[in-house]
């Protein structure tokens, strides 16, 4: 107890005086500390103390201290190693003077001279803490952990604790082992650099960089680490939107980008792991439901994943990075399910509207329409669909960074990418309905390069015989819708590969010198089909090119049409009926027989050449029905609307048009009982919000021109490709 | 730099029928995939294989599976760090306590304040952190250095290296091979006469100063054409 004594008064003393010496942060604090150590310093305890006495002020101590925060551990202080036990007062002795001893300490690190010495003697002092753990003393090493499991909104002092503590530790990283100090690093990777303010974050990634570069066990977890904090907490994910939510992401985003990229510099095997990384912890999977935070989520995580594919790392991990966001847009593309829309209703012609809407509005009880209303794809529908709504952000962000591409000049390597992934899944993927608009987009900003790549690709995959029989039949729609509706492409572009399509026909017709075969085949009827569906919307354009109208006439066109195989009876009625329309008024092409469809949409022979995947009915390119991605897409896209027919004349002939905006004069000639759709977003106006059932109606007069301002919304039901615009 | 042998390997490779119509795309595709990890089989990790004509048949293997079995012979180029190996590798990072180096390109090597000798100080200069030899002011090593250490043990699942500076013939390769030059000629005029000396002397100078530009600092020993790896291959041929 004298011992004990001399120990008390001796630490209490060095502790008076260094409080005196420097100066302190609160008065309180160095009067509270001092009153507290002078009680030690009671000359009643120099003689022989009792265990009440002792008991005191060594109370009052532990009160003093206690107030303060966690001090940090420095075992070299012989107060530390003191082991004596008083149980009738009841305290962990031990602690107590450990804490005593310690906090002593802590105000000797925190001193304002001397600092370079302080931190390399703090380093000493966490790499004892650290070792010491396989020899059962974990004191000080608990301690470290409670200091990096911070709770709560940091105060100012804690959070220096923090910061000094990962100083050091980045420095101590050599003693750290996975063995014996699984809790720390457990701390360590749990902590969200969301909450922290800069300089914490800066300590907290050279930790973790440091820690990823001294073992090669730990690469992984600090990558997951750092993966991890691509997402905020949910009450950051909130305010996202707001200033406040923007300047964290600022603060944060970068800064761990940097330190990814810092891991892949000190350890080069880092960066093949980042990308399966990457994709196990991607928020939304498919096969989940959509909900308002996995959606958040998800949406600043695959912005995380556009940063790494044009960042500093991104000759390991870009193209990686692209092609799961493919697979992710594809798989939401799937979830949105089509819900029972394929009715085999064959009142409608591929190019007329839908009277489903006006049935709906009026309350009409048809046949066709009954029963199968609610839940056919309708863009209100849609728009209460989170998984939609998620597939459209998205998109939107997808095609944001397609447009940053460029101005970075990568769009050629980002198309790449994309091109290869469109053949893998979206090229196959059954009836994807928006997902392909990403590289309409792509091929928008860059028609010349991205265009004819895109273009060659698929005509190279349709006439390649050694290609899967689906594969070959989707391409050929790809193909023939994309060549439709790409506004910014040019009409010599469209016949190039017009001509490539016809020229296969004719090849095919003369090998095969069979007869009518839906089935045996296919792949002539598709290609057949996807000539007569450009034809339908360019044949007016090419028409007016004399150069494009010679090479037009010079096709065999009508050789094809005439033989045996019988094209026109095979595929679908109502682009057969357009198509014969058109080359009869432009002259191409005469049918000796007549059709009679009576309006059919399908026959039983079309649907036996599309096989079981309906591939006769395919139109990819149809009308996008996501909101947000559509108005990018609008610029660029060919409405059928306004498609000028060969067989109407012009009302302004004086009028100078450009081809590819069509004027809508054409729509007056029609057939009455071909209603027209009216197509949302007419250049040059803006969208209204308008009610389904306002719309409805509005729908059902049959000149357009009188409900130009209003219906600007796109068409609400749309069938699985049926018709380009039924929309 | 020791580690690096080039083995001459008998190989089978399992190919899935699908690939059948294109074996060696295949072939190289299966052994790209075992490229930059560690292979029991080799005793290291796989950095290059040249494929002499792969046969274009195989046997048939029967099962639920039937892949088809390619033989084929490769020279393999392996990577096997063991302890107490020579390595040379290239700093990234320097520290109070640690020195981090990159192997090959590929692989990271750690060396902590505990395996460098007390030879070496560290400093810090315009920032940058840098060890300082004491006996020689100029024997650095910063950010950017090639040096030679010592293999202390390797990860074999992570490729990381742990590595030594406490041997004498470790540090920067600049260094050493300008002292281990220097020491070379010098015991070559030791044993000549005096009068031939003083002319050997005059040749051995030119000789340094030759070297000395063949030693150029900007010259990186790294190019895998450069001698070292030369040597290496003919050392296991030998062997």
């Amino acid at each position: 107890s004298i011992a004990l004594s001399f120990l008390l008064t001796s630490h209490a003393a060095a502790a008076i005086t260094r409080e005196a010496e420097r100066k302190r942060r609160g008065r309180r604090r160095r009067r509270r500390s001092i009153s507290s150590a002078l009680l030690l310093l009671n000359p009643r305890l120099k003689s022989f103390p009792s265990r009440r006495l002792i008991g005191v002020p060594l109370l009052l101590t532990l009160g003093g201290f206690i107030t303060r925060q966690v001090p940090l551990p420095l075992p070299s202080l012989a107060a530390s190693r003191i082991s004596f036990d008083l149980p009738s007062i009841g305290f962990n002795f031990r602690c107590v003077i450990s804490l005593m001893g310690v906090e002593v300490a802590t105000n000797y690190a925190k001193m304002e001279e001397d600092i370079s010495l302080t931190d390399s003697q703090l380093v000493y002092s966490f790499r004892l803490a650290l070792k010491s753990v396989s020899s059962g003393d974990t004191e000080s090493y608990r301690r470290l952990v409670d200091v990096m499991n911070p709770s709560g909104r940091l105060a100012p002092d804690e959070a220096a604790l923090l910061l000094t503590s990962t100083k050091a530790l980045s420095g101590a990283v050599a003693d750290i082992d996975d063995l014996h100090h699984e809790k720390l690093l457990k701390a360590i990777f749990n902590l969200s650099l969301w909450n922290f303010g800069p300089d914490v974050i800066d300590a907290l990634l050279e930790l973790i960089v440091s820690l990823a570069a001294s073992n090669g066990k730990h690469v992984d977890s600090c990558l997951d680490m750092l993966v991890s904090n691509f997402t905020p907490p949910n009450k950051v994910l909130d305010m996202l939107k707001q200033p406040r939510g923007l300047e964290k992401k600022e603060r944060v985003l970068p800064r761990v980008h940097a330190a990814l990229k810092n891991i892949s510099e000190l350890v080069p095997m880092a960066a093949s792991r980042l990308s399966s990384i990457v994709l196990e912890q991607m928020p939304w999977k498919s096969k989940r439901n959509v909900d308002q935070w996995s959606m958040k989520r998800q949406l600043i995580y695959v912005e995380n994943m556009f940063k790494l594919e044009s960042g500093a790392i991104r000759e390991f991990v870009g193209a990686n990075m692209l092609k799961d966001v493919m697979n992710v847009l594809r798989d939401l593309d799937v979830a949105i399910g089509w819900d029972d829309i394929l009715h085999d209703d064959s009142s409608k012609g591929v190019f007329m509207i839908e009277l489903e809407d006006e049935n709906y509005a009026d309350g009409d009880e048809d046949a066709d329409a009954d029963g199968k209303l609610p839940s056919t794809l309708s863009e209100k529908s849609l728009s209460k669909n989170l998984t939609a709504e998620l597939l459209d952000s998205l998109m939107v962000q997808t095609f944001e960074h397609l447009e940053s591409s460029v101005s970075n000049k990568r769009l050629s390597e980002v198309f790449d990418t994309l091109l290869s992934s469109f053949k893998d899944t979206v090229l196959n993927t059954y009836k994807s309905k928006f997902t392909q608009f990403v590289m309409f987009y792509a091929c928008a900003l860059d028609p010349e390069h991205c265009g004819t790549e895109f273009a060659s690709e698929l005509i190279d995959m349709f006439v390649g015989g050694h290609n899967p029989l689906t594969s070959r039949m989707s391409a050929v729609a790809y193909l023939a819708s994309f060549l439709a509706r790409g506004k910014f492409l040019p009409p010599a572009f469209v016949a190039s590969y017009l001509g490539r399509l016809v020229d296969w026909c004719w090849q095919y017709c003369v090998m095969h010198d069979g007869d009518m075969n839906p089935k045996l085949h296919q792949v002539f009827y598709s290609g057949c089909q996807a000539m007569m569906y450009i034809l339908c919307f360019r044949m007016r354009l090419m028409v007016e090119i004399p150069l494009l109208k010679s090479q037009l006439f010079c096709m065999p066109i009508d050789k094809i049409f005439k033989h045996k195989l019988d094209p026109l009876k095979v595929c679908l009625p109502s682009i057969v009926e357009e198509f014969l329309k058109q080359a009869k008024a432009a002259r191409l092409f005469t049918s000796s027989k007549t059709f009679v469809f009576e309006d059919l949409l399908v026959s039983n022979l079309s649907r036996d050449f599309g096989g079981l995947e309906r591939l006769d009915m395919f139109f990819p390119f149809d009308p996008c029905l996501l909101k947000n991605a559509d108005s990018f897409i609008r610029p660029n896209y060919v409405y059928w609307k306004y498609v000028r027919t060969t067989y109407h004349e012009d009302i302004d002939d004086d009028d100078e048009e450009d081809g590819s905006d069509g004027e809508v004069e054409g729509a007056a000639e029609f057939d009455d009982d071909m209603e027209e759709v009216i197509i949302s977003r007419s250049y040059g106006d803006n969208d209204l919000e308008m009610d389904e059932f306002d719309y409805a109606m509005n729908k059902m007069s049959i000149t357009p021109r009188n409900n130009s301002s209003a219906g600007l919304r796109m068409p609400s039901r749309i069938r699985p490709s049926m018709s380009p615009e039924s929309l | 730099m020791e580690g690096l042998s080039v083995v001459q390997a008998n190989l089978k490779v399992y190919v899935d029928p699908s690939q059948s119509k294109n074996l060696s795309s295949a072939i190289f595709r299966e052994l790209s995939a075992l490229l930059f990890k560690y292979d029991d089989a080799f005793d290291g990790v796989l950095l290059a294989y040249n494929v002499h004509a792969p046969e274009n048949k195989g046997r048939i293997l029967p099962g639920v599976h039937p892949f088809i079995a390619v033989r084929l012979e490769a020279k393999l180029l392996v990577f096997s760090p063991k302890p107490d190996m020579l390595l040379e590798g290239k700093v990234v990072k320097v520290t109070e306590e640690s020195i981090h180096v990159i192997v090959l390109g590929f692989s990271s090597a750690i060396i902590t304040d505990e395996a460098i000798r007390n030879e070496f100080k560290y400093k810090t200069k315009h920032g940058q952190g840098l060890y300082v030899n004491r006996s020689n002011r100029r024997h650095l090593i910063k950010a950017g250095t090639m040096i030679r250490f010592v293999v202390k043990s390797m990860n074999e699942e992570t490729l990381h290296i742990y590595g030594s500076l406490m041997p004498a013939n470790t540090g920067s390769v600049k260094i050493l091979e300008k002292f281990s030059e220097h020491t070379n000629t010098e015991s070559v005029t030791i044993n000549s006469t005096p009068k031939k000396r003083r002319s050997k002397e005059k040749y051995e100078v030119a000789q340094i100063t030759e070297h000395g530009n063949h030693y150029d600092p900007s010259q990186n020993h790294y190019d895998p054409s450069q001698n070292h790896y030369d040597r290496e291959i003919k050392k296991s041929r030998r062997s």
